[in-house]
Order: C-alpha cells, then sequence, then structure tokens
C-alpha cells in the first residue's frame, strides 16, 4: 500500500506543464477553416504538432525558456485562451482587477505556467497522444471537453483532458486536466489566499517574485 | 528485534528533523476551507514529513535511482504494483465491477507466472491494464464523502475517508502483510517505501516551480484526483464558481447507484494512474 495516494498528486505535476505546453497544435490553416475545426481535431493536431516541435528540436527538450516561449506563441496561444484561464483562477476578485491588473497577472501566470513546462518538456517527447471517445455535439455546444491520455513508450497512460470554449475565433483551450487535477481548479484557493492577504498587487507580485526566482536558477 | 530497533531510529531521526526546523507557516485564515478544518496541524504535519523525508527516504531514494539501473527498477516497480492487484481486485468487487476485478486476479496470475514474479507487466502488453483502486475509493463509491483533509504523519496527504480506506487496505488486503517470515516482510515494505519515494522524484522538481504555495497546490491535486478516481476518471463538472453563487464544492462522492457518470463506460479505459 505504502505511499500511493502520495504518488499521484506528485505524477500530476510532472505532466501538468505537459499539458499547458501541448495546447492547441492545431496546423496553420487558413482563419476561416481553423473557425471550424471540431475541437477534438484542433486539440488533436495541436498535441500532435507541439509534440513533433519538441521531438526535433534539441534546445526545447533542454527547457531553453527563450525557445519554449516562441513555441508557445507560434503554435499554442492562438488556440488557448489564457486570460479566461486566468480569470477563472482569479475567482471573483477578477471583477475587481483593474485592466493592468489583468494584464499583469495574465502574463505572470503564463509565464510561470510556461516556466512549470520547461521542467517537463524533456520527458513529453516520449509521449504519444491518443484521443478518448469525444462525446460532445460540438455544433450544439458551446463548452466541451476533449479527452486524450498520453501514450509514454513504457508504462501507462496518463489522462489529459482540455475543456474548449468556443469563440468568434474558433474554439479555444481554457483548462487542462492532468490525471483528474484541472489546473484552474487547483491554483484557485492558493490565489485567493494570496489576494485575500495582499491584494491583487500581492497575486501579482507573488507571480513576479515567483517567476524571477526561476530565472535566476534557471540561468 | 531487529525490527523495534529500526523503528527506534527512524523514530528518533523523526525528532530529530523536527527539533532542526523551524514551524511551518500558517496563513492567516488556516482552517477556513471546508474541506480543510485542520489546515493547522496539517501545515505543520506536511511540513514535518517535507524535514523528516530530506534526511531519511529522499537520499535513499536518490541513492537507489544512481545505482541501480532503469529496467531494474522498472520491474522492481512492477512487481511491487503487481502485489497490489489482490487489493485492486477486491475492491472492484466491492465496487460491484466484476469483471475488471478478473481482470485484476487474470493478472495477478499471469504477472507473477509468466511475468517472473510481476517484473514484466505481460498483461498490460496483452491488452489488459492495470486497475487503481483502493477501499477508499469503494467508501466514495458508497457515497462517503471525503470529510476532512488529512495530512498523515509519514505518509502524507489524505482524507478521513481515505486514511481509513489505507487502514482496511493495508491489514485486510495487502499481501505482503501476510508473508510469515518478519524480516523478509519488514524488508520489503522498506523497499517498496524506496521503489514508491524514487518514483517521484523527478515529479518533484515540477511540484516545486509550479507550487506558489506547496501545501494547497498538494491538498488540492490531492483531492481532485481521489475525486477523479471515485468516478474511474469521469466525474461530473463541478459548478464553476466564476459565475456569481460560489459555493464551496463540497464533493460527497458518487450517490451509490447515482448517476450514469460514477461508471465509466466500458469503452473507455480506466485512468492510469501511477502509485
Amino acid at each position: 500500500m505504502s505511499f500511493r495516494t502520495l504518488v499521484t498528486p506528485f505524477a500530476l505535476a510532472v505532466l501538468l506543464g505537459g499539458a499547458v505546453a501541448h495546447g492547441p497544435a492545431a496546423r496553420a490553416q487558413g482563419t476561416a477553416s481553423a473557425a471550424l475545426t471540431a475541437p477534438d481535431a484542433l486539440v488533436k493536431s495541436l498535441s500532435e504538432d507541439v509534440l513533433a516541435s519538441i521531438r526535433k528540436d534539441p534546445s526545447l527538450q533542454s527547457g531553453d525558456i527563450a525557445r519554449l516561449n516562441a513555441l508557445v506563441d507560434e503554435k499554442i496561444l492562438p488556440y488557448v485562451n489564457f486570460e479566461k484561464m486566468t480569470r477563472l483562477a482569479v475567482g471573483r476578485s477578477w471583477r475587481d482587477a483593474s485592466p493592468e491588473q489583468r494584464q499583469a497577472l495574465t502574463r505572470e501566470f503564463r509565464a510561470l505556467l510556461v516556466r512549470t513546462y520547461a521542467g517537463a518538456v524533456s520527458a513529453a517527447k516520449d509521449y504519444q497522444v491518443r484521443m478518448q471517445p469525444f462525446r460532445a455535439d460540438p455544433a450544439a455546444e458551446a463548452d466541451v471537453t476533449v479527452r486524450t491520455q498520453a501514450v509514454p513508450a513504457r508504462g501507462e497512460p496518463i489522462q489529459l483532458d482540455y475543456r474548449l470554449e468556443k469563440t468568434g475565433a474558433g474554439w479555444k483551450i481554457y483548462d487542462v486536466n492532468v490525471l483528474g487535477v484541472w489546473l484552474v481548479e487547483n491554483y484557485r484557493n492558493t490565489f485567493t489566499g494570496e489576494i485575500s492577504r495582499g491584494g491583487i498587487d500581492g497575486l501579482i507580485k507573488s507571480l513576479v517574485d515567483r517567476n524571477r526566482a526561476l530565472e535566476s536558477k534557471a540561468s | 528485534m531487529k525490527a523495534p530497533t529500526t523503528l527506534l531510529r527512524f523514530a528518533s531521526a523523526l525528532v530529530l528533523a523536527a527539533a532542526l526546523g523551524a514551524c511551518a507557516s500558517i496563513p492567516p485564515g488556516a482552517g477556513s476551507n471546508p474541506v480543510d478544518p485542520w489546515e493547522v496541524y496539517n501545515r505543520h504535519m506536511f511540513d514535518l514529513n517535507d524535514r523528516v523525508d530530506r534526511v531519511t527516504l529522499k537520499p535513499v531514494a536518490q541513492a537507489y535511482e544512481a545505482i541501480v539501473p532503469e529496467p531494474l527498477r522498472i520491474c522492481v516497480n512492477n512487481a511491487f504494483r503487481n502485489l497490489g492487484e489482490p487489493v485492486n481486485a477486491i475492491n472492484n468487487l466491492l465496487q460491484l465491477k466484476p469483471s475488471e476485478a478478473m481482470t485484476d486476479l487474470s493478472r495477478f496470475f499471469w504477472n507473477s507466472t509468466a511475468g517472473g514474479l510481476g517484473c514484466f507487466d505481460l498483461a498490460a502488453m496483452a491488452g489488459a491494464p492495470r486497475s487503481n483502486e483502493d477501499f477508499g475509493q469503494t467508501l466514495g463509491v458508497w457515497g462517503f464523502a471525503p470529510g476532512p483533509y488529512f495530512v498523515l504523519p509519514l505518509l502524507g496527504p489524505s482524507s478521513v475517508r481515505d486514511a481509513s480506506g489505507r487502514l482496511f487496505d493495508f491489514l485486510g488486503t495487502d499481501p505482503v502483510w501476510y508473508i510469515g517470515n518478519i524480516a523478509l516482510r519488514n524488508s520489503l515494505v522498506g523497499f517498496r517505501f524506496v521503489d514508491t519515494r524514487a518514483s517521484l522524484l523527478p515529479a518533484e522538481k515540477v511540484l516545486a516551480a509550479a507550487a506558489l504555495d506547496r501545501y494547497l497546490f498538494v491538498r488540492d491535486a490531492y483531492l481532485q484526483l481521489r475525486r477523479n478516481l471515485v468516478y474511474d476518471g469521469n466525474p461530473p463538472r463541478l459548478k464553476d464558481p466564476d459565475e456569481d453563487d460560489e459555493t464551496a464544492p463540497a464533493d460527497g462522492g458518487p450517490k451509490a447507484g447515482g448517476p450514469a457518470a460514477g461508471r465509466p463506460a466500458a469503452d473507455q479505459p480506466p485512468a492510469a494512474a501511477p502509485r
């Protein structure tokens, strides 16, 4: 029996970033067709595209932040709504935040997620994406969950799910789940606590400090 | 006589670690979240576990990882997890999933024999995936809520429900405890801790980067993860607190015999979670 229950929370963390960076890697189709891409097809092509990029780029595998950010900007950003992700994690205080604060929160949260992923990206290259049955009807619904598995060369597959929202610019991912742990929900209590202690600026500062600390550790 | 001495040594290491460190920092408002009324105790225990780990299990696990080649470590890990198959089978049965229970037993049979005492997971290669069940999940399926989050000494994150479940699995269905030779049994238990700890090493670094507050991060991940396991990878969606009336998602687990969401469809492989 031993540590069984302890193992999983930690294991999830390994892939946490993975999920984020796996985000959408749909090929650069024309914008018109991108808007029509079904959510499950989008997740599939995005995951495969990002994994392919990682496999052929040793500097990504070594966790090079500049390269990783470029990858996120180029392939992932168009298909992820980082602002919504941040808004949901911040919760009701989002309403009280000024536009500048919202921008800062989104920027720093994204930076934290990318840095987290940098630590796991070398492992990500050994995974394949396997789509799970998609049950929603994307024509009728504006908010769907796409279920996938990350399948390693050896060992057991890892549950990796995405929530997407239909927008004017096509489907956008706004939350990911690793082994049943949703990213947004996992940050919510932390964010609420930071805000109750130091206000929104307090949370921004914590995020900035954490990102700086990670930066200085990496270099 | 050997076991008590080891235990004593371990206990003194624990006391030493506790004495060495400052106390955990307790944020104001700790314990106000309904899922974690014992937050103050939990934070101290989390902190203490961390300190103890750093001077005991972690260095041993690191040495194990450095010395033993990977294929052998995988073999050991498979073998230990093979010993968990009876636990899986009994709990699947208690959750009224007889076909999964049969799969667990046939996995146990084939992997223990043809798979070299569990060293190779032949059954998985043949398309019979390992399940991940325990009595805490069974209680969840029966309708018991997790109750307060509860950080166990040395063992880490748990809840009142899951801690009770652990005790049941541990005393009732863990085959290692049926080994008559005490020295062998204790060695296996110790080795299993090292094996498990070693498998956590890579994740730890990522956790350190991702979490602003490690305690909260681990707690909330644990609670989500267990809920996911109770529903076999497909829990009903919680209400978004984004939309106004946010009540803390008091998770009562699925109602016994409740909505279909509580059971995975047959075509859906169970969520695999490393233990």
